[in-house]
């Protein structure tokens, strides 16, 4: 168990390693969602969006639960990204033929991946405070917060992790990614409620974990427990299906490249 | 005296959806000694050694590290090799050091063993200067260097090197055959693959030659050299017709001092007995046909006349410093 630890620390101090030599990246990793969704395009919206519609006091404070959400999407379908490139210039191979426990380097990647997703999500509510927009639950809906987050990130690095392992280049990899990403935000209620979408694309939404994901966290910024309650016990039920069945998939890919 | 077997392969085969990758693969590798694996790109050297470091599973066969079984006790056999991948597998971010500390916790060696035996390898591969700087600002040859710092950071009974020299300059060739050699000499057992003739030559103790997936002839350089008989003989005629060829094949072929015929392109080769005696009859075959002779070479056993003699095409050779320079 104890050299189970030390692998698991060695392998997550090299991801975080790697992210602080990359200066910039790190800048951009940290400040993009929030810069681009909340502070432009929250802004943009402010006065085009009805506050009827999105039954909030502005658009920005509507929008926050929505950029929460899409971080934690951005940086789970990413995450397996590293370990292709392991993958494909045989440091992977370099790694898998030490004695280390096979499971290291997937526990690390997690570990790392929603580390970063978690420091971004309090960025991005400490941004959204200076637009007066705080959580009603206080400090505990931020924990919860946290902890939807990280659940929908898990379940979002295994299916990018089975990915890396599966495809044939990067190439491939980033055309599934480019092409995932988009629509699982615009048929989501991350811009816009359901209530507001063409019948078409609500029913597309509901079959969309992200929409679960975001009316969980969204009554916990605006509302309060009271309403935030019921929708929080339904996307954690949802989540754990989600996670088990991402999981799953995630372990045959990992044992069918590494044996 | 009964010598220690290192590596003990036997009957291994792979396939993968259809494509046999490598057929009934068997061989022994004494401890101590520097065993080669010669083949052409795409032969089975890789996916062969790729078995033996427990990273992919035989179809059929076995394969065991000094009695440990590579599938069954893989945990035990990987803390007794070493591996130096073919790839540069460097992380561009890191340090060399900062490699060699990873991996140093990743085998588990105590925090006192491990910073001594960083400085030792470090110096050993000539980066102490450059230790702290990330990988990417090394050179390929230093990429190299680093690599083989990695592969050898456990202290392995067993060194497995997938193409070592591939892609380098002369100068850093010979400084890793330097390397490998000392290692041999201290007792480790290496295990390599190499394209390279003369790299086979000069620095394996005994080879495998492997084409097409399967081994076709195991032996020291020197014994499938002598294993070949009588010296190489190549002529080559001026301007010469197809049929002038196989007509001078079939007159050589019938000397009594010659052993075999291969056409060549412009000439033919042949393997002879007896020089003063061969030289003067093929001269005097030629001048039968018609042919006039540009020039005619005369060389001991090489081993590229081994290769050529078991697999029935020459090695194509990839050029050691073109090839390198594109994938940095």
């Amino acid at each position: 168990m104890r050299e189970y630890l030390q692998e698991i620390l060695a392998l997550t101090m090299r991801w975080v390693r790697r992210l602080s030599r990359e200066k910039f990246s790190m800048l951009f990793t940290l400040v993009q969602p929030m810069l681009f969704w909340l502070i432009f395009f929250g802004n943009l919206f402010q006065r085009a969006a009805d506050t009827q519609v999105v039954q909030a006091p502005n658009y920005m404070s509507f929008l926050t639960a929505g950029v929460v959400v899409m971080t934690v999407l951005n940086n789970g379908l990413a995450g397996g990204v590293d370990l292709l490139f392991d993958k494909e210039n045989g440091f992977l191979e370099r790694l898998m033929a030490t004695p280390i426990h096979r499971t290291s380097i997937i526990v690390s990647r997690f570990l790392f991946v929603m580390g970063i997703t978690a420091l971004q999500i309090l960025v991005i509510l400490g941004v959204a405070s200076f637009f007066e927009v705080r959580p009603a639950t206080g400090i505990p809906g931020v924990a919860v917060i946290l902890g939807i987050g990280m659940l929908f990130g898990i379940g979002l690095t295994a299916i990018s992790m089975a990915m890396a392992f599966s495809v044939r280049s990067h190439g491939d990899f980033f055309s599934v990614l480019g092409f995932l990403s988009l629509p699982m935000i615009f048929l989501s209620s991350a811009l816009v409620p359901l209530a507001a979408m063409p019948t078409w694309m609500k029913t597309l939404a509901l079959f969309n974990p992200m929409t679960w994901v975001i009316d969980a966290v969204r009554p916990l910024i605006l509302s309060g427990w009271d309403a935030a309650i019921p929708s929080v016990l339904a996307a954690l039920g949802l989540l754990l299906v989600f996670d088990a069945l991402c999981l799953y998939g995630g372990a045959r890919a990992f044992q069918r490249a590494v044996g | 005296m009964n010598a220690v077997i290192a590596v003990d392969v036997v009957g291994l085969g792979k396939t993968y959806d259809g494509f046999t990758a490598i057929r009934d693969i068997s061989f022994s590798v004494q401890k101590g000694e520097i065993f080669g694996l010669l083949g052409p790109n795409g032969a089975g050297k890789s996916t062969t050694l790729r078995i033996l470091i427990t990273t992919l599973r035989p179809t059929t066969g076995r394969a065991t590290i000094f009695g440990h079984d590579v599938i069954r006790e893989a945990t035990t056999v990987r803390r007794q090799i070493g591996y130096v991948p073919q790839e540069r597998a460097i992380d561009r971010f890191l340090t060399g050091r900062e490699h060699l500390e990873l991996l140093g916790a990743l085998y588990h060696l105590p925090k006192s063993v491990l910073k001594q035996r960083i400085s030792e390898l470090l110096k050993l591969v000539e980066l102490d200067q450059h230790a702290d700087r990330v990988a990417k600002t090394y050179s390929g040859g230093m990429k190299r260097k680093l690599d083989i710092a990695c592969g050898l950071l456990p202290n392995p009974s067993v060194l497995f090197l997938d193409e070592p020299t591939l892609g380098l300059d002369v100068q850093s060739r010979l400084t890793i055959w330097e390397y490998v050699k000392r290692l041999r000499d201290q007792g480790m057992t290496i295990v390599m693959t190499t394209n390279y003739l003369d790299e086979a030559d000069q620095l394996c103790d005994r080879l495998a030659i492997i084409d097409h997936g399967q081994i076709r002839i195991i032996g020291s350089p020197q014994e499938l050299k002598a294993g070949l008989g009588g010296d190489g003989l190549t002529v080559t005629l001026e301007h010469p017709t197809p049929e002038m060829l196989e007509r001078l094949e079939h007159e050589i072929r019938s000397l009594s001092c010659v052993r075999s015929v291969h056409a060549r392109s412009q000439g033919v080769h042949v393997r002879i007995d007896a020089p003063e005696k061969a030289l003067v009859a093929i001269m005097e075959a030629a001048s039968r046909i018609g042919g006039r002779i540009a020039s005619v070479e005369y060389h001991r056993p090489r081993l590229d006349d081994v290769f050529m003699a078991y697999t029935g095409h020459p090695l194509e050779q990839p050029d050691p410093v073109s090839s390198g320079s594109s994938s940095l």
